[in-house]
């Protein structure tokens, strides 16, 4: 029994995602192989052999990879996948834009965003924004199956000596074509692996407000993470987004900054170690989940957070 | 060229669902449902995109209990044409979904099919991936903005570091997020009018598809609880708590 992994990479670089389904993984048990389909990423391969516990990476180098479309990608894994007991991919928006076309290609149900392992065929996944946990056991020849970070650990990115193989790639699909991205830039810590998240939400009356959230997470080593409310009104852009239908972080501090905390929000910050609410309503829901609570202006309290650090 | 869109009737996203006592599921009795969020910004681009006389038809389609009905009402009043119920109790997975909905794509030739990119109860993510598979047209999932020009539609997705655009021959899958578009109200003439308008109801069989699924749901349990936090008087407590209670920073 063999298990693939789909890796999350840039061709430059292997997406840190890559390093916590591999730790899904082995916990499922099984030789564990990397899947890198792309363009010029030979680079994104190596890094993918340097993991540890990987035994194999296969490389699939052609340019109608270059920009992950599942069109030309789902084919290619799901011929490959076809000699797995297992085909995994992280649930970022590349994996879960993959995933589900790989198995229906393999005529398979998927099992998406799992959190814990419970056997090779049985495992847990969030359901109902994240207010329910199900326990759901495949009986498929083939388990198709995205695999939540915040869930796994990371596995050592050093340590591994893997074998490369290429392997030969399919024709462009020819039914679509990248046009074109526009990637925010930040020099802030990735939100979903960040250490310490500091969120605002629509408290925070506007974009230039979190310039003060901006100095609080430079001074923390943080990441920036807004509500839902925050991204609609414009104050930041919405790859912040924490929440059921933005990304899921599971830091060891979250300070929710003038949110309220809405069951969506929840649903992506509740596995948070410790979590800090600063809110001048005192019956905000944020509160039954916060660590610790200050009910106060934010306003005034974030500066003085700030100088106190 | 025709739209069709999935809606699913789901719980409604304000209501905090409770895990029943025997761990087979969440408490559904009694419990309001709703159309689900995504689902809605569908209905409203394929509305918006036959008001600009892209489409000329809208037909909403939903799988599920004979009260999806209600949610297929709902589309109807706010523009859709005809609507089409895939009657069938009880879950199904997102394969037989994606399957039923090819059957309905393969007799209804639609040039454009609208889905939400999630369903808030079960959370999957897969059917319009899947129905890409199953159909071989090009997938634009996540979109927060969709531009149909000549036989192509191009679609900017929302993807983990901002944003990106694909072009997708037509026909094509779009899957929507939540800034698409600001889904309007239906209006009450509009709602009495959605009554005479035709919805006709099918079943599995009648399309071929065998309801099957792979996957067991064991149990469903509640969320590990989270301990009772405390308020604290000011800044200086709070990073004092933090330092050396939490050892956070």
């Amino acid at each position: 029994m063999a298990i693939l992994v789909i890796a999350e990479h840039s061709n430059a670089a292997l997406g840190a995602a890559t390093l916590n389904t591999v730790t899904a993984a082995k916990a499922i048990g099984g030789d564990v192989h990397v899947l890198v389909a792309g363009a010029g990423c030979a680079a994104a391969a190596e890094a993918a052999a340097k993991i540890d516990g990987v035994a194999k990476v296969l490389v699939a180098d052609d340019a109608a990879y270059a920009h992950q479309l599942p069109e030309n990608v789902a084919p290619l894994v799901a011929e490959q996948g076809k000699s797995y007991s297992h085909v995994l991919a992280p649930a970022t928006t590349t994996g879960k834009n993959l995933l589900p076309r790989v198995a229906a290609l393999l005529d398979t149900d998927q099992i998406s965003e799992i959190i814990a392992v419970e056997s090779a065929d049985t495992f847990k996944r969030p359901i109902y924004a994240g207010n329910a946990i199900a326990t759901v056991q495949s009986s498929a020849a083939i388990k198709v199956i995205t695999v939540r970070g915040t869930g796994f650990d990371a596995a050592a990115a050093e340590g591994g000596s893997a074998a490369i193989e290429n392997i030969a790639a399919g024709a462009d699909a020819g039914i679509s074509s990248f046009v074109g991205e526009e990637l925010a830039k930040s020099d802030r810590p990735d939100l979903t692996s960040a250490r310490v998240v500091v969120s605002g939400g629509r408290g925070m009356g506007n974009g230039d407000n979190f310039e003060m959230l901006y100095k609080l997470a430079d001074k923390l080593g943080a990441a920036v993470g807004a509500s839902r409310a925050a991204v609609d009104a414009g104050f930041v852009p919405n790859d912040l987004q924490v929440g059921q239908t933005g990304k899921i972080v599971a830091p060891d501090l979250y300070i929710a900054v003038g949110i309220s905390g809405a069951i969506q929000h929840l649903a992506g910050m509740s596995g948070s170690k410790v979590i800090v609410a600063i809110n001048k309503d005192e019956d905000a829901p944020i509160f039954q989940v916060a660590d610790y609570g200050l009910v106060a202006d934010l306003f005034e309290v974030v500066p003085q957070l700030d100088a106190a650090l | 060229m025709k739209i069709l869109v999935a809606v699913k009737r789901v719980v409604d996203h304000n209501v905090k669902v409770r895990v029943k006592a025997d761990n087979t599921g969440v408490e559904l009795a009694n419990v309001k449902m709703s159309m689900n969020p995504f689902c809605e910004i569908g209905v409203e681009e394929a509305i918006r995109l036959k008001e600009k006389g892209v489409a000329s038809e809208v037909i909403a389609v939903s799988v599920g209990p004979s009260a999806a009905q209600e949610q297929l009402r709902t589309a109807l009043a706010l523009g859709a044409d005809r609507a089409i119920l895939v009657e069938q109790d009880g879950d199904i997975s997102s394969l037989t979904v994606a399957k039923l909905l090819k059957a309905l794509v393969d007799k209804e030739q639609p040039g454009l099919v609208m889905l939400g990119k999630q369903a808030i109860d079960t959370d999957n993510n897969q059917t319009g991936q899947m129905l890409g598979a199953l159909t071989g047209y090009a997938q634009g999932t996540f979109a927060s903005k969709v531009e149909v020009d000549g036989d192509k539609v191009n679609v900017t997705r929302e993807i983990d570091g901002g944003l990106q655009t694909v072009a997708l021959k037509l026909p094509a899958i779009v899957t929507t997020d939540l800034r698409l578009n600001e889904p309007r109200y239906a209006k009450l003439p509009d709602i009495m009018k959605a009554k005479k308008k035709p919805l006709d109801t099918v079943t599995p069989a009648d399309l071929g598809v065998t309801v099957a699924s792979t996957l067991t749901t064991l149990k469903v349990e509640a969320p590990a609880q989270r301990s009772a936090g405390i308020k604290v008087a000011d800044v200086a407590t709070l990073v004092e708590k933090l330092k050396n209670e939490a050892k956070v920073i």
